[in-house]
């Protein structure tokens, strides 16, 4: 029985990965937009390159092995007694996962703008 | 007369052609003064563009700067050279009139600004990590000494804030270690440190213009920190304690900045922190003289020149927003929208002109601070840090 409902839920949990696992990466008009906040406006306390500054470093050496919940909901909620506000606001649950994702596994550069700037 | 008469006449004339010569070689600069140069530091790409503020051009860049997060740069008192201290470590001296890189060291693992000697000897790094201020030679950068910002056994603090005093001193602020340090570089290989208790987690510092009165901003608690220079043994007085007492404090998305641009007049004009308003203090009495409504969280607070009107732009996600107050009125009397993330403005020396920087908008704007009229706009690369060599002759920058 329980056999079963296992092989009959297997197809919809497969699937079910594949949809996380692609509204994971965000429209790219939105991914230049979360890379420039993350490289930018994180950066102003982190550092552009993440090496820190009045916030910690960054980096995947510095991320390595912290559950990437938590970090996630240090991004969404900050963390008090810190100067780390929070950025729900800003983003959804699914892009602060794929934020924190992103800078566990080295983060993407700035996407040049328009202008020939 | 004769020939002693002709052979004058050939060798001031062979003097002029040599003279000509060496001013047609491509190497030499036209001759110009530095006055009304400037840079504008391009935080993305590590370059830094040198401007003219009087015919409001980039003149060129200078590239090879490094990591330009958060960079901060000071002049030497001749004007000529910037130098710029990158997040990297990085302190790098730029010839503004041959716009080249003249020197670089990496000093620090993550530097945040600097700072010039009243003499014009010394150039000191304010560092993150390793947690101090350093000391270097300004010509060469060859390195003089250093004060480790080390609080307690072992622990070692960010240091923010760092300002130039006269006597070669230079205040600074420990965000980990809540204290004020001055020290004294007189002797410049053996600099001697005075310790102040200041508040929680200073953020940024500033001196008065007459180098008097040194005030660190607290992130951790409501208040600033207030050193009276001319009279140190008197300690730290806190003042706008709890300006805020009981109201919820909103997320501070970017810390704001502090420097001696703060003072116009008899009061001084300073960011609250977490809040949507710029705080008067009279700079008589230091007490709270009155609390002016903006738009957003102020980051920068700075007075034109003459004192008269006030200018701000805000933290994430009103950074596309500055307002300007009167004074004399007491109130914004205009909004204007320079462009995406505006990071900082520098006025002229006279206070004729702003320039503002929109960091996302790839371009620097000058604007009339009389008619509020745009003048110019000029393209660069994700602009933040405006650094006019006005900064040159003036205590605390």
């Amino acid at each position: 029985m329980s056999r079963l409902l296992l092989m009959a839920l297997l197809p919809f949990s497969a699937t079910a990965c594949a949809a996380a696992a692609a509204s994971l990466e965000p429209a790219p008009a939105r991914r230049a937009e979360l890379v420039n906040m993350v490289r930018q406006d994180c950066g102003s306390c982190h550092g552009m390159r993440f090496k820190g500054g009045l916030g910690p470093p960054l980096l995947p050496d510095d991320l390595r092995g912290k559950p990437v919940d938590g970090l996630v909901l240090t991004v969404l909620d900050g963390r008090p007694g810190t100067a780390m506000a929070g950025w729900r606001p800003f983003m959804s649950e699914a892009e602060a996962r794929w934020i924190v994702q992103k800078l566990m596994s080295g983060f993407p550069e700035l996407e040049a703008r328009g202008q020939g700037n | 007369m004769g020939w002693r008469l002709a052979a004058r006449l050939f060798s001031t004339a062979t003097l002029v052609l040599l003279g000509a010569c060496a001013g047609q070689g491509a190497l030499s600069p036209p001759l110009r003064g530095t006055g009304d140069l400037g840079i504008v530091i391009e935080r993305a790409s590590g370059s830094v563009q040198v401007v003219d503020h009087t015919r409001r051009a980039m003149l060129g860049e200078v590239q090879g700067l490094g990591d330009l997060s958060h960079a901060h740069a000071t002049y030497s008192r001749d004007g000529r050279y910037a130098y710029v201290f990158g997040r990297d470590g990085a302190l790098t001296k730029v010839d503004l009139l041959e716009r080249r890189i003249v020197r670089r060291i990496v000093q620090a693992g993550n530097s945040i600004g600097g700072s010039i000697s009243q003499d014009g000897r010394l150039v000191v790094a304010q560092n993150y990590e390793p947690g101090g201020i350093k000391a270097f030679d300004s010509d060469t950068l060859e390195p003089v000494s250093e004060v480790p910002a080390e609080y307690a056994p072992g622990k070692f603090s960010k240091v923010v804030g760092l300002a130039d005093l006269p006597g070669q001193k230079f205040a600074y602020a420990l965000f980990d270690g809540g204290e004020i340090w001055v020290s004294d570089f007189s002797d410049p290989r053996h600099p001697v440190t005075q310790r102040y208790p200041a508040g929680h987690q200073p953020y940024d510092g500033l001196v008065s213009p007459d180098g008097r009165h040194y005030l660190a901003g607290l992130f951790g608690e409501d208040g600033i920190a207030l050193l009276d220079l001319w009279q140190p043994e008197r300690g730290v007085r806190k003042i706008l304690s709890g300006y805020r007492r009981g109201e919820q404090k909103l997320p501070v998305y970017k810390m704001p900045h502090l420097r001696g641009w703060a003072i116009a007049g008899e009061y001084a004009y300073l960011p609250a922190v977490g809040h949507h308003e710029v705080l008067m203090v009279d700079t008589r009495t230091w007490r709270e003289a009155g609390r002016i409504a903006v738009k957003g969280q102020p980051v920068f607070v700075m007075a034109r020149p003459d004192g008269r009107q006030v200018w701000v732009n805000f933290a994430f996600p009103d950074n596309g927003w500055v307002q300007v107050i009167d004074t004399l009125a007491g109130k914004v009397v205009h909004t204007l929208a320079p462009g995406k993330a505006v990071l900082h403005l520098e006025f002229t020396p006279r206070g004729e002109n702003v320039w503002i920087s929109a960091r996302d908008d790839d371009r620097v704007s000058v604007y009339d601070t009389a008619s509020f009229a745009r003048l110019a706009e000029l393209p660069a690369k994700a602009p933040s840090g405006i650094f006019f060599t006005s900064r040159a002759a003036r205590i605390g920058f």
